[in-house]
């Protein structure tokens, strides 16, 4: 330790011309020399103190600096909030609330009020915030004071855990309802067939099991389309990851819904190279579901168009368009809802399961995406999804 | 948006961030109001009509902040439209708070709420309107004059949902005369929905203002 002391030579220098000066002038030597030993210690003892503060100096700059870097790969959204300021937010809350909030206001970030008193308070403290980011999603939102001034806010995020309970509650209501409808017919025919016992009409028995087949097949295309929602439903809060060029699953999936005997009626219009970050088999769910729509409602041979392109914001637009009947505007709202139908008797004939929409707009929402139905009676119809752009895709675009 | 007068800098902060914060408040009183209404919550409604105090003296504290920035600071270009939107987008949304308070008041005079048929369009309705006013402050927050266009574009939604409610309301009213009170005080929900709707309207072609210098043109719409 003593001879890492670097000695403080110049200072010693001027000790020594000191005393020298001092016997010159004729003072008496012993005092000279006490004078020199006071000089040399106190400079040696002086000079001996900085090294300890050096480690504290890189610690002090690692609290700000290295902070930011700290928490930015986190996945818990993350803000550091200086004097109502945000001062660092990492990746994960530029995510959830916007990037623009670096800097700004901290009410410009949370807004909700009960966010705004917890950061107002400045003391730690939780509080459960509803419809923080998006509408209906369910943040709980912690602060914890560090110094003066300075809080960290951490946002968890607990809308998947309250959505579940609401979700089943619905699920056992409409489902219910929908799975005894043809499970009814069923019964009731094969019933009639069992008392007849075999002496009854060839063409009666042909047309009821007719009847049971045709039933039966919309059971299983229900239960199906109920399984698939439910996984949906289930990963709703995930954002998918896989990218997706758009233009070939459009065309595979859109042929694939209209078959061999209906393919002629659609027209493509498809712009290539747009990548979307997504879950491959639901987007061609998705674009099934809206061409077997504008098949089946759409007028009998008239075309049905199905167009992708780049929208305004970054983001892939998928629509697909019939000239049908269109559908009344007091029914457009409710269009997404489970099991809504506009005219039950035609849907049900025509093997709807009243789901088809109701997992559209799910796999939308798990996109990120929006989806908007535009409807003209006598005119047709128009279902447009917007997904945002893969953030790659979108900068070589623009 | 650096400013070699760091107060100016400051002041701009805090006059965003009080009128995120009426935003704020304005999003939960438009919420709060559809779910007093639905469930028949007065003690729900109560807490709106005093909450909305709050926001007029949110309001005011944004207007005397504003006037001392251009009294003190005179703000040119981008900097002087900032302060000119959020003078006014504060007035915007606290009218927005008071129709909230309107349909808490509404709500309280309809008899037998949970079981009057034609509650069923107006939630949805009330949904939209509280999504314009969530996407119009998000956008004010981002400067983002895109999502802006889309609150506008959404309020030709709010203005159907108010047309098809309103001929429904009424042949709800001929068809059953005892309910004509309770169903009057809906019309006025829906009424005061629509003008939240507008209102958010607003706050977004101020938004687009802001940002660009130009109000949207009405050609899209």
């Amino acid at each position: 330790m003593d001879e890492r002391r670097p000695l403080p030579w110049l200072g010693l220098a001027l000790a020594v011309i000191g005393a020298g000066g001092m016997l010159v002038l004729g003072e008496q030597p012993l005092v000279a020399l006490a004078v020199l030993v006071l000089w040399g210690c106190s400079l040696w003892l002086a000079i001996a103190e900085p090294p300890p503060i050096a480690p504290q100096k890189s610690n002090g700059a690692f609290s700000r600096d290295t902070m930011g870097e700290l928490i930015e790969h986190s996945g818990t959204p993350l803000m550091l909030v200086e004097k109502g300021r945000v001062a660092i937010a990492n990746q994960a809350a530029r995510e959830v609330l916007g990037a623009h909030i670096v800097g700004q206001d901290v009410r410009v970030a949370l807004r909700h009020p009960e966010a705004i008193a917890l950061a107002d308070r400045a003391r730690a403290g939780t509080a459960l915030v509803k419809g923080l980011a998006r509408r209906h999603d369910i943040w709980r939102i912690s602060l914890q004071p560090l110094d003066e001034g300075v809080a960290v806010i951490e946002m968890i995020n607990r809308t998947a855990e309250a959505d579940i309970s609401r979700s089943h509650t619905d699920f056992v209501a409409n489902a219910s309802h929908e799975l005894r409808t043809p499970l009814a017919s069923i019964i009731g025919y094969a019933e009639t067939l069992a008392e007849e016992s075999g002496d009854g009409d060839p063409a009666m028995r042909e047309k009821f099991l007719g009847t049971i087949l045709r039933e039966s097949r919309r059971l299983k295309g229900l239960v199906d389309d109920l399984m698939s929602l439910s996984r949906i439903e289930a990963e709703k809060h995930e954002q998918p990851s896989d990218l997706i060029d758009l233009k070939p699953l459009v065309e595979s999936s859109a042929r694939d819904a209209a078959g061999a005997e209906r393919v002629q009626r659609i027209a493509f219009d498809l712009a290539a190279d747009l990548c979307v970050r997504g879950d491959q088999q639901q987007l061609e769910q998705l674009v099934r579901n809206l061409v077997d729509n504008a098949l089946k409602y759409g007028a009998a041979e008239a075309p049905v168009t199905v167009s992708l392109d780049a929208a305004q914001g970054g983001q892939a637009r998928i629509a697909v368009t019939d000239r049908g009947e269109g559908i009344a505007p007091e029914h457009l709202p409710h269009l997404t809802r489970r099991f809504y139908r506009t005219d039950p008797g035609r849907s049900r004939a025509s093997g709807g399961t009243g789901l088809g929409l109701a997992i559209v707009k799910h796999i939308v929402e798990r996109h990120r995406g929006r989806l908007d139905i535009d409807s003209e009676v006598g005119k047709g119809t128009s279902v447009v999804v917007r997904i945002p752009l893969s953030t790659k895709a979108a900068q070589d675009l623009s | 948006m650096e400013h070699t007068v760091k107060a100016f800098d400051e002041d701009i902060t805090k006059l965003r961030g009080l009128i995120a914060q009426m935003g704020g408040m304005a999003e939960v009183a438009v919420q709060n109001a559809m779910d007093a209404l639905v469930k028949g919550d007065d003690a729900l409604a109560e807490k709106i009509i005093a909450d909305d105090k709050k926001l007029d003296a949110l309001e005011s504290e944004v207007d005397k902040l504003a006037v001392r920035i251009i009294a003190l600071r005179a703000p040119m270009a981008d900097d002087l439209r900032e302060v000119i939107a959020a003078l006014k987008i504060a007035g915007v949304v606290e009218r927005i708070g008071d129709y909230s308070k309107a349909i808490a008041k509404a709500g309280r005079q309809i008899e037998d709420r949970k079981k009057f048929g034609p509650l069923t369009l107006v939630p949805a309705m009330g949904e939209i309107a509280a999504e314009m006013v969530h996407d119009a402050m998000t956008a004010y927050a981002a400067r983002d004059a895109v999502l802006a266009r889309e609150v506008i574009v959404t309020d030709e939604k709010v203005d159907n949902f108010y047309e098809s409610i309103f001929r429904n309301l009424v042949s709800h009213m001929v068809e059953n005369p005892s309910t004509i009170s309770s169903a009057a005080q809906m019309l006025f929900v829906a009424r005061n929905l629509e003008r939240i709707g507008d209102h958010a309207t607003n706050v977004a072609e101020m938004v687009h203002f802001a940002a660009t210098g130009a109000y949207p043109v009405d050609a899209d719409f």
